[in-house]
């Protein structure tokens, strides 16, 4: 049996034993025994094999005495009279055959092996064949809502895996000497260390190991594109599936916190410098537990009435609970990390403001300012950008209207324009509220769409429509000025572009015309102008974005660094988070060679 | 949290005026610019242009209509009562420079805006022509405010009860045939009066900047709720705004994106009073 599988199974539990080719039970239970039964053939006789049902009892009971050490020549079922024993297996310990059997355990079927040589003890596996048995193992899937229920509410979706999932998906990592996920992962998390820690079930040291790389895998584990990260280098995803790293780190992280295992790490002694962060999305909140954990103080400053970015205005309840970000914000107000909501900085402070009373400054700003298409009646009412349908829907909560008192935007024929993930959430949440036909309209074909897997296979169960290679080119209005109908054109792939994605081209006279009544238009962001009005000498690149140098995320003013959307466009979650390890890191030397550089004329005052 | 310092109601309690106490943005805010509210935790954000602002007490003040359910709301808090969110200062703040001859119209509730942009306009040594417009005499507010900072004054009411009898155009128009070194046209005020403004003053070919309402949620460009089309491009009033060129706004276009949630605004107020 699996190494691994053995250490989930209690000592003594009960097997349930089944036959590999016929699929009879070995187990006989009468009055007060319980046995398996076997035939085993020893120098040419049969002989009948009765063994103890439970784990790790290795009662032996034979028809003819045996010697210990001596080694069966074959096992029968006794049903079918069929050998059991594997070829190319060998024992671990001793290098006599073995039979294997199937056990039933955890509501499912694992192949358990016996070793042929009386005596020996073990059921393990050599490192080639637990190889071979862990592509056995297929990717557990997560519990989760059911699909005609979850579109009625904002719950989460997936419920994440139970203990006795997650080990057994643990289970599957092969423990790769170079592990290629990690160079996957844009924080490079020790992942078959985590992993390997959920399988010694030592659940809350795996949470350690993620935290010294990732201070918030219960989000990463729930947003990040890990099919295209971490899980796309997995060695096991070449023959079968990926294992599925994602979710165990939100395993991992969930049960940290549910146990209330989260503690507050030990701050370094203050070093008196003092640091701003602008913005308290996914990088700022990095670089403010990076910073804060070295000994500086740290504030951040937040234009909206609520923190978290990104994760409180655009990710839906349904996707990654508030209770999770604002847990996570807690955290770091335990750690000492300031927090000012309502301050839009370039208004209330400019950037030259806050470095006169701080060391240095972190602008993770995202890039907040919806783009549209520019074309005619995008202007008509219940024509949303996805930010502003996301915002009034997750932050204003206007899903609860008139409880809240943002009004929700209400349709019951819903097209949202782009594939991303926002589109997806955007569909998502239309179809919780009310919506009974919602269709995600992309000009590009299935293969281009941006959105996680994950996404886009909810969203389809939720019976969300794709019209792909579609492209809307002007939206009808009533006479009251609100959306009735769009006109759409079809669309073909064409020539590869800059993104290496193939260009689609509209086809000439495939127009038609589509009935909708709310359209959302998820098709990306630009950088948001405020910081720049008022802070002139931020050096912007092409695309209007800040500038930074990669290595150091340091802009062109010094002391002033930047990260996440605000400097590469929109990207991911993680990733700002690792533009903000960057920064924290590269500001923390700055800063470390300043107080060095201040302290030593010090010391030879001291002297005199 | 921020607190009402002072309470005054204006025009029969139609119209509110807070004082709040707001230290840092009273510090930084500039006539134009405005902050947006959220009165408590289930509540809306909605933006109010500051009105006015006293740097060394610490406070500004906000004056609006009650119009909905927030503002509503609003009305029935009393001095010392606290408001969970005040941001600020939002948007572009009046570009104010000494040009000469400036006319400031303001309707309703707009004077409360305009007169913080006039006594910009004054300080910064302006020759000031205010119009101030209003239903009748009893919703006519800050008429003293206003006559201190104008070097002259036209008040008119559409039915006749005090000043002038008619719209704010009309002297507007005399002023125009008149006088030939107006050099700017301030109008704040409903959108229909802002738009036959426009209109008049560029038969004139006279400058003239508008100050936008629309629908907004965060202020700070991220929902693109607030867009306005300016010159055939779409803009953002609370970044690129408040303040247009007033000639070359599409005020059909605003005046239907402002009346779209008058559904709502209506259901909301009608849950809140059940």
């Amino acid at each position: 049996m699996l190494e691994h599988d053995v250490k989930y199974l209690k000592f003594k539990t009960y097997l349930n034993t089944y036959c590999p080719h016929c699929h009879n039970s070995f187990n006989v239970e009468k009055k007060d025994v319980r046995q398996i039964e076997f035939k085993a053939v020893f120098n040419q006789n049969e002989v009948d094999l009765k063994l103890s049902p439970y784990l790790d009892v290795f009662d032996v009971d034979l028809s003819v005495p045996i010697e210990k050490g001596e080694v069966l020549d074959d096992l029968l079922c006794p049903t079918c009279k069929k050998s059991l024993i594997v070829k190319e297996m060998a024992c671990g310990e001793c290098g006599s055959p073995v039979g294997e059997v199937i056990i039933s355990a955890m509501s499912k079927l694992i192949p358990f092996f016996v070793c042929m040589k009386y005596g020996c003890e073990w059921h393990g596996l050599t490192k080639a064949d637990e190889r071979r048995i862990k592509l056995k193992i297929p990717r557990q899937d997560m519990p989760e809502q059911d699909q005609t229920l979850r579109v009625h509410n904002f719950q989460e979706v997936p419920y994440g895996y139970t203990t006795e999932l997650a080990l057994l998906e643990a289970g599957r990592c092969l423990q790769c000497k170079n592990p290629q996920c990690v160079l996957g992962c844009p924080v490079n998390v020790p992942i078959p260390q985590f992993i390997a820690l959920i399988a010694e079930e030592k659940i809350d040291e795996a949470a350690k190991k993620i935290k010294e790389t990732n201070l918030f895998p219960a989000i990463c584990g729930r947003v990040c594109p890990q099919e295209n990260q971490c899980e796309s280098t997995c060695i096991m995803g070449h023959k079968d599936k990926p294992v599925a790293i994602g979710r165990l780190e939100r395993f991992v992280a969930d049960y940290e916190r549910k146990m209330d295992l989260v503690r507050v790490p030990i701050i370094k002694e203050n070093t008196g410098q003092k640091i701003a962060i602008i913005g308290s999305g996914p990088g700022g909140l990095t670089v403010a537990a990076d910073m804060r954990q070295l000994g500086y103080s740290v504030t951040v400053f937040e234009a909206l009435h609520e923190t978290g970015g990104v994760l409180t205005y655009g990710i839906p309840e349904f996707r990654l609970p508030k209770s999770i970000v604002q847990f996570e914000i807690n955290f770091l107000k335990e750690m000492g990390v300031r927090i000012e909501t309502n301050h839009v900085i370039g208004n209330i402070h400019t950037i030259d403001e806050l470095l006169l009373e701080f060391d240095a400054a972190f602008i993770g700003v995202g890039a907040g300012l919806p783009t549209f298409m520019g074309i005619e009646g995008e202007s008509l009412g219940h024509v949303f950008s996805a930010n502003e349908y996301l915002t009034r829907m997750n932050l204003m909560k206007a899903y609860r209207f008139p409880e809240y008192d943002t009004p929700m935007p209400k349709g019951f024929n819903v097209a949202v324009i782009g594939g991303g993930n926002v589109a997806m959430d955007c569909a998502r949440t239309a179809k919780r509220t009310g919506a009974t036909e919602v269709t995600i309209v992309y000009r590009r074909s299935r293969q281009e769409l941006p959105a996680r897997g994950e996404e886009v296979h909810h969203a389809q169960e939720e019976g969300i429509k794709f019209k792909l290679l579609t492209n809307p080119i002007r939206y009808i209005g009533t006479d009251s000025k609100t959306v009735k109908a769009m006109e759409c054109i079809k669309m073909e792939l064409g020539e590869p572009d800059a993104s290496g994605r193939r260009r689609p081209v509209p086809i000439e006279g495939s127009n038609y015309i589509m009935d909708v009544d709310l359209v959302i238009v998820a098709v990306g962001n630009g950088p948001n102008p405020v910081i720049f009005q008022s802070t002139p000498d931020l050096k912007r690149n092409k695309r209007g974005y800040i500038e930074a140098n990669p290595e150091t995320m340091e802009t062109s003013k010094e002391f002033v660094y930047a990260g996440g959307d605000i400097v590469t466009g929109s990207a991911t979650v993680i990733e700002a988070m690792g533009a903000g390890r960057i920064a924290a890191r590269a500001m923390h030397a700055k800063l470390s060679a300043l107080r060095e550089k201040k302290n030593k004329p010090k010391k030879e005052t001291t002297k005199r | 949290m921020f607190q009402i310092v002072r309470k005054q109601e204006m025009a029969r309690g139609t119209i509110i005026r807070f004082d709040i106490s707001a230290p840092k943005i009273a510090k930084k805010v500039k006539a134009g610019q405005f902050v947006i509210i959220r009165v408590n935790e289930t509540g809306e954000r909605i933006p109010l242009t500051v009105a006015d602002k006293d740097e060394f007490a610490g406070i500004i003040s906000i004056i609006f209509q009650v119009v909905g359910k927030t503002t509503a709301l609003m009305r029935s808090l009393k001095e010392g009562d606290l408001l969970r969110d005040v941001v600020g200062p939002l948007g572009r703040p009046a570009e104010v420079e000494k040009v000469g001859t400036v006319i400031m119209i303001g309707g309703g509730t707009g004077v409360a805006i305009l007169h913080h942009v006039a006594k910009a306009f004054k300080q910064a040594g302006n020759y000031v022509i205010g119009i101030m417009g209003s239903k009748d005499k009893e919703l006519l507010i800050l008429e003293n405010e206003m006559t201190q900072i104008c070097d002259e004054l036209v008040i008119t009411t559409d039915d006749g009860s005090y000043g002038e009898r008619g719209f704010v155009t009309q002297p507007l128009q005399k002023y125009l045939e008149e006088r030939d070194d107006v050099k700017l046209v301030y109008a704040i005020g409903p959108i229909i009066m802002m738009k036959n403004v426009c209109k008049l003053t560029e038969k004139y070919k006279i400058q003239t900047m508008v100050s936008l309402n629309p629908v907004m949620i965060d202020g700070t460009g991220m929902c693109g709720g607030c867009r306005v089309k300016v010159n055939d491009e779409t803009r953002f009033c609370c970044v690129d705004g408040p303040d247009f060129d007033g000639h070359k706004v599409d005020f059909e276009e605003l005046m239907n994106r402002n009346s779209l949630y008058l559904k709502e605004e209506k259901d909301s107020l009608l849950f809140s009073i059940r």
